[in-house]
């Protein structure tokens, strides 16, 4: 074992033995016989399976160790120090008879200190299967897919092209609903659970779906990168200063914190009177967010009725009992310019309900001659959205017409192995249904890995330390295999 | 460089996050070289050896300097595949590239970077090009002087500053371009004028010229485009308007190309410049003035406060 100089020593409190490091453990672990009958473990007081966990190290599941040695144990970073080795395990050890005894102390004390670096006594162990699935997007569909991969034991990567993870949960949904603390809380608990998260990375321009599976080594890919490019009317007047999407009053406002401008550095430069058209969840954020951030006057406008509201009923209550002002039955035609560039006013139309129509909701139709000015000096679109378009552009994924991605009933897409589900498949939905298709994409990779979906995983086990004789596994010796006459 | 330099107000009150930064291992894009051109304006290579890989020309990157930072889009100025590095040219305008000039040194590390965006410029066919560049824009028409280059056209590049002491990159041009037209404002060097001089004594001397494309303010590549029009040559604009997520998400970077709405982000950078409506693209980016003014005389004041007491900063924080 490598050990600071007595030089450099004596001028410190530093450890003087500095423990191995993985190539040394290895190499030792090599030079263990994994006797059948291992008097090692009998010359331990706690009766560590030292064979056991040296085989996992071998099998370089260091995790798999750690399990072995504190099921008997659970301070090895302290024992591998402190032990008298030289009078039980290794005292004992049959290598020990012509050469140096398999240096079992110091394996231990490796073991224990990576379980402390890697702080493995608060996470759950899951076997690791070796397969290595990619996921694109961090938001809901991403990680619920993350997660049930990584307790199926693939190492896993999520990645985010954004600074943050978290995706339409951070960007999105206002801390008042939820807070981004609960937001790190929770995907803290992922990263627990072994999968690597990296932000800043757009996939399909810095690496292609392809390259993913070609050249860095992915068995599978999961895409949840959502819908998320923002509708407008196509009316005169959207290019005005002072219109925006959702989307952006959202971003700007939840990641990066524009309402402590110039704290922060992101602008939003709120208006008076603020008009947000449509009447979704993503509209009441909208009207509760330019609400708490000061404006004086906050107006809903739809063109059809309350009860044709999409919005969840107590985000409508909510919104109505913070002040909004809805106004129902009317639709912008125009927004006017105040001349200088920016939003003075909409030209607005009175609706009147109709047939229904494919939605089953009744139609808007326009009242002649009802045309009216709104005044407002910020007009906030939350209309829906459209599929983003940047996987289309960068790989030979099969879209529909709307430019969502195409999946059969499993969610997988028309390349083999690359899996898509949420709002990039479905259009613009929810949370819980992004999270169910994430789930259920999550299943299929499972199956298409040849994943059993179950808690068990299936390994073939070492032949090894229990008594294998012939290269036979001692569980497998009751089978007659050779029969003697 | 103000409340950021607190341990208390950089973190939102919350632990440093446990993901990583980068599609890599390690916190943070390292700076590795720095190079002043003028007071104003500078260049920063960053390590980013994936990026290196995968970026084209006419694409760009968001950078964001510190975790209180805005999302700074920049046009990639040029890329080593084999250093595994990005260049970046920025010019000290505002707060936050205020703030860059002077946090930005080698060593130190930009909070975020994320890229390449955008679509990357279509190197087509064309024979003879007039590759024109104005002020910032000069760095991005690089890699795509380049690029035409060496799939084999015929390089006229066209390069304006205000005066001699702030041209950069002569040399790498003249290596990569069969001609190049240097114009100042002032006529300290090459002609004196605007780079539409340049195209219209380059237009002169060929007239088979194929395409021209053109980087740099708006009202730059508003007059490029004009001074094509007549001639019917091609002209292809990079814009470069604000935006916050750069992938398609918040539709601030909406542009008016032939009267359709598109997103400079995700349908660009570059556009057709006779489509382009550069009066609404110029009101679009007057949109936070008085934000920018703010923050720019609050940084300033700020700066003054610590001159005098200059213990109480160092040079990166702000940072972590």
């Amino acid at each position: 074992m490598p050990v600071e100089a007595p030089q450099a020593r004596v001028a410190n409190f530093n450890e003087v033995a500095l423990g191995f490091d993985v190539e040394n453990a290895l190499v030792e672990c090599e030079r263990c016989l994994v006797c059948p009958e291992p008097a090692c473990v009998a010359g331990c007081p706690v009766g560590i399976d030292i064979p056991g966990f040296i085989c996992k190290i071998i099998d370089k599941d260091y995790r798999g160790a750690y399990d072995i040695i504190s099921e008997a144990n659970l301070l090895p970073a302290i024992c591998g120090r402190v032990c008298p080795q030289e009078d039980q395990c290794e005292g004992v050890c049959p290598v020990g008879d012509t050469l140096e005894p398999v240096a079992v102390g110091r394996l231990e004390r490796w073991v224990g200190d990576r379980a402390i670096e890697e702080g493995w006594h608060k996470r759950p162990y899951i076997e690791p299967n070796g397969f290595r699935v990619g996921i694109i997007g961090s938001g809901p569909a991403g990680v619920a897919c993350a997660a049930d991969l990584a307790k199926a034991g693939c190492a896993v990567t999520v990645y985010e092209a954004l600074h943050e993870p978290g995706g339409v949960l951070r960007y999105g949904i206002p801390d008042f609903r939820l807070p981004n603390q609960v937001v790190d809380e929770e995907i803290g608990n992922l990263i627990d659970l072994g999968i690597d998260i990296r932000c800043n990375t757009l996939v399909g321009r810095l690496f292609t779906i392809e390259q993913m599976l070609d050249e860095m080594g992915f068995d599978a890919v999961f895409i949840g990168t959502g819908a998320g490019s923002p509708k407008f009317m196509d009316i005169p007047g959207e290019t005005l200063n002072g219109v925006l999407s959702a989307n952006e009053l959202l971003t700007r406002c939840n990641l990066m914190v524009a309402g402590r401008f110039p704290e922060y550095d992101t602008p939003l430069h709120l208006g008076r009177r603020v008009a947000v058209i449509g009447s979704g969840n993503t509209a009441m954020d909208a009207l509760r967010v330019t609400r708490r951030l000061g404006a004086e006057k906050v107006h809903c406008v739809y063109r059809r009725t309350e009860a044709e509201s999409p919005a969840r009923l107590e985000e409508l209550h909510h919104a109505q009992e913070e002040g909004i002002e809805f106004h129902w039955l009317t639709a912008p035609v125009e927004i006017l310019d105040d001349g200088d560039g920016n939003v003075r006013a909409m030209r607005c139309l009175r609706m009147e309900l109709g047939e229904p129509d494919e939605s089953g909701r009744r139609r808007p139709v326009p009242i002649e001659g009802s045309e009216f000015e709104f005044e407002t000096d910020m007009v906030v679109y939350a209309i829906g959205t459209n599929a983003n378009p940047i996987l289309g552009q960068t790989s030979k994924l099969k879209l529909n017409k709307w430019g969502y991605i195409e999946t059969d009933e499993d969610l997988a897409t028309s390349m083999a192995g690359v899996y898509a589900g949420g709002d990039i498949v479905t259009g613009a939905a929810t949370v819980i249904l992004a999270m169910g298709a994430g789930r259920r994409a999550a299943r299929s990779i499972k199956e298409y890995l040849g994943i059993r979906d179950s808690d068990i995983v299936y390994q073939p086990e070492r032949s090894g330390h229990e008594g294998a004789l012939f290269g036979i596994d001692g569980a497998e010796r009751n089978f007659v295999r050779v029969r003697s006459a | 460089m103000t409340s950021q330099s607190t341990k208390t107000a950089t973190g939102r009150g919350r632990e440093p996050p446990k993901w990583r930064m980068g599609p890599a291992s390690g916190a943070g894009f390292p700076i590795v070289d720095r190079e002043d051109f003028s007071d104003a304006t500078f260049r920063l290579e960053i390590d980013h050896p994936v990026m290196a890989k995968a970026a084209q020309p006419g694409q760009f990157v968001i950078i964001v300097t510190h975790d209180h930072g805005e999302r700074i889009p920049l046009t990639i100025a040029d890329y080593d595949r084999v250093k595994g590095t990005v260049t970046l040219v920025v010019q000290a305008v505002g707060k936050s590239t205020r703030e860059m000039q002077q946090l930005c040194r080698p060593g130190t590390a930009l909070y975020s970077m994320v890229g390449p965006m955008g679509q990357p410029s279509r190197i087509g066919e064309a024979k003879k090009v007039i590759c024109v560049g104005g002020g910032l824009g000069v760095a991005p028409i690089f890699p795509q002087a380049r690029a035409f280059k060496e799939r084999g056209a015929y390089v006229i590049s066209v390069v304006g500053f205000r005066n001699r002491d702030l041209i950069f990159w002569e040399d790498k041009f003249r290596e990569c371009c069969d001609e190049l037209i240097i114009c100042t404002d002032d006529g300290s060097a090459g002609i004196k004028g605007l780079v539409t001089k340049g195209i219209a004594q380059a237009i002169e001397q060929h007239p088979d010229i194929d395409e021209v494309v053109a980087v740099g303010p708006p009202i730059m590549m508003k007059a490029c485009a004009e001074a094509t029009r007549p001639h019917g040559i091609k002209t292809v604009v990079s814009l470069n308007p604000i935006m916050v997520d750069g992938t398609g998400m918040c539709g601030g970077c909406r542009v008016k190309i032939g009267g359709r709405i598109m997103f400079a982000c995700v349908d660009g950078p570059d556009f057709d410049g006779h489509d382009v409506d550069f009066d609404d693209l110029m009101n679009r980016l007057r949109r936070f003035k008085e934000e920018e003014q703010l923050a720019l005389e609050r940084w300033t004041e700020t700066c003054r406060r610590l001159d005098m007491e200059p213990h109480t900063t160092t040079q990166d924080s702000g940072r972590s």
